[in-house]
């Protein structure tokens, strides 16, 4: 066993391991899993030195409360998270985006998200964790990856097994931005719906609910009439994909939906608005706005050009 | 082959191969799933066979749709002889503990529960595709007096092993999950390993399916 490790004194909601997720398996009913937020989570490494594609600890609203043991390591924290590091004998107010150093004994509090699900703790060495299908990912849902596939329990250990030795300290200047309007391609089943429900789609307000988490958002507001038949035989998902179910109601799939599903696909989430879409939090309103796929292309260029120019700051 | 290839977002390819639900069309789907797995082409990410569909997603990073398309249609496609197929014999017991909804397709069906199972344990099943949950397998085809739709209600927990009907299709729940199908029994028989990484899935694409009725005994015996 590795000397440093953190103990967990407090889990919080929903803290998992996240890399970038498992290829190839769809076809076997495994989803991709892997960071909600894949900028914040790639900052987050390049932040302590680490590769891009690290195992990290992904957490939801409350995050986990850690004691670190053993050698001077750093950390970093994305996403728009308060959080705290007890030294000693003082208390420093966290801030995102910077790197700190944690010695033996110090304390990392991450007491909330603020206005956003999801942020990104990464550490300067290597997270000892289980891999499967060449990731550690956890899916609490197949109980998949590190950990047997469960969330991060309270009084468990995390090991640490490789430590960079170089601690420099790092930091960017960046903000998350909010969107309300989630840019969309219209979906494969789009004619099943009426007119009038094709209007309400591109041109009301929806408000996201409670009963979402890593596998899908659910979204309330104006019903959105199907004509044609509420249900289609089962076919393959992606995430990002809009289903309206027999109520009306609209479900957005995100990174562990199950790999199939029988419900019409009113529109796709453009590759380019993800990161965003994952970040609002229940009560969030947001609208729909239609664009075509040679735009969408052009918008996931920009954002990843955006993305690799953040990392190359750092 | 395919009927019609469109974009699913601006990240996969939404292959149409028909709408109806039998072997020839779903062959054909397995033909291109297991041809593009071959080909190991750079850039996709996950492949996604259905009934009458077949979803081919990929990395916006290294390919886009157009370029994916183009692929696709120059693909050589694997001969449908060629095609594995295994057939795998499935022990089921029909225990009342375990046919938790047998009342209810005797009462919605309007036949008696042994010509049910007699129905059900003489049939070959084709495994459509395999998913939704981990190596959860599709199967068909019932008889038509065995079709029933599922439950109105569906339940929050179906026991791992739990053996459903519904339509024309037969399942089996790889592990405990929600669902509304029919439950009619369960296997001792492990469907998905996932401490197997090279082949998880007992069951898939293509293979054929025998369901064996077993007794109570050789449920709590049974060994593989």
């Amino acid at each position: 066993m590795s000397k440093n490790y953190f103990e967990i004194k407090r889990a919080g909601i929903n803290t998992t391991f996240q890399d970038q997720g498992r290829n190839n398996l769809y076809h076997i009913g495994i989803p991709f899993s892997g960071a909600m937020d894949n900028r914040n989570f790639q900052i987050s490494n390049k932040l302590v030195g680490n590769d891009l594609n690290s195992p990290t600890i992904e957490f939801a609203y409350q995050g986990p409360l850690l004691k670190y043991f053993g050698d001077n390591i750093n950390f970093a924290i994305t996403g728009d998270v308060k959080f705290m590091v007890q030294k000693k004998n003082k208390v420093i107010e966290g801030k995102c985006y910077q790197s700190f150093t944690l010695e033996n004994g110090d304390e990392i509090d991450i007491v909330t998200t603020n206005k956003s699900v999801y942020g990104y703790l990464a550490v300067s060495g290597q997270l000892d964790l289980n891999y499967q299908w060449s990731s550690c990912s956890i899916n609490t849902k197949a109980n998949i990856g590190a950990n047997n596939g469960k969330k991060i329990e309270d009084g468990k250990k995390i090991y640490i097994s490789k430590i960079n030795k170089n601690l420099n300290d790092k930091k960017l200047n960046y903000i998350n931005t909010k969107i309300e309007n989630i840019r969309v391609i219209q979906g494969t089943n789009f004619d099943y719906f009426s007119d009038e429900g094709k209007n309400i789609f591109f041109e009301r307000e929806f408000t996201v609910s409670k009963l979402t988490d890593r596998m899908g958002m659910r979204l309330e507001g104006p019903k959105i009439e199907n004509i044609v038949d509420t249900n289609i035989k089962s076919e393959g998902l992606i995430k990002g994909v809009i289903q309206v179910p027999a109520d009306g109601n609209p479900i957005i799939m995100l990174s562990d939906h199950g790999t199939i599903g029988g419900y019409p696909k009113i529109g796709v989430v453009i590759s380019a608005d993800y990161d965003k879409l994952v970040q609002l939090t229940p009560g969030s309103k947001i609208k729909f706005k239609k664009v075509e796929l040679a735009d969408a292309e052009t918008l996931f260029k920009l954002y990843d050009l955006e993305t690799q120019n953040l990392i190359s700051q750092i | 082959m395919i009927k019609n290839i469109s974009n699913l977002g601006d990240a996969a390819l939404y292959c149409d191969f028909g709408t109806e639900v039998n072997k020839e069309i779903n062959t054909k789907v397995i033909q291109y799933f297991k041809s593009i797995q071959q080909e190991n082409i750079d850039g996709i990410n996950n492949l996604t066979p259905s009934y009458n569909k077949l979803i081919i997603s990929f990395d916006l990073r290294k390919k886009n749709f157009k370029t994916i398309k183009k692929l696709i249609e120059n693909l050589e496609v694997i001969n449908q002889d060629k095609l594995v197929s295994n057939k795998i014999k499935i022990p089921v017991c029909c225990d009342k503990k375990f046919a938790l909804d047998i009342k209810r397709l005797e009462e919605k069906l309007k036949i008696s529960r042994d010509k049910i199972y007699e129905k059900f344990f003489s049939k070959e099943f084709f495994c459509y595709m395999t998913g939704f949950i981990a190596g959860m397998p599709f199967l068909g085809d019932l008889d038509n007096e065995l079709r029933a739709k599922r439950l109105e209600t569906p339940r929050v927990k179906v026991p791992k092993g739990s053996v459903g009907l519904t339509e024309q299709f037969a399942n089996v729940y790889t592990f405990e999950s929600p669902g509304g199908w029919n439950i009619i029994g369960n296997t001792p028989r492990i469907i998905f390993d996932n401490s197997k990484e090279s082949e998880p899935n007992l069951i898939n694409p293509g293979d054929t399916i025998i369901f064996e009725q077993m007794t109570q005994d050789q449920y709590k015996d049974y060994n593989e």
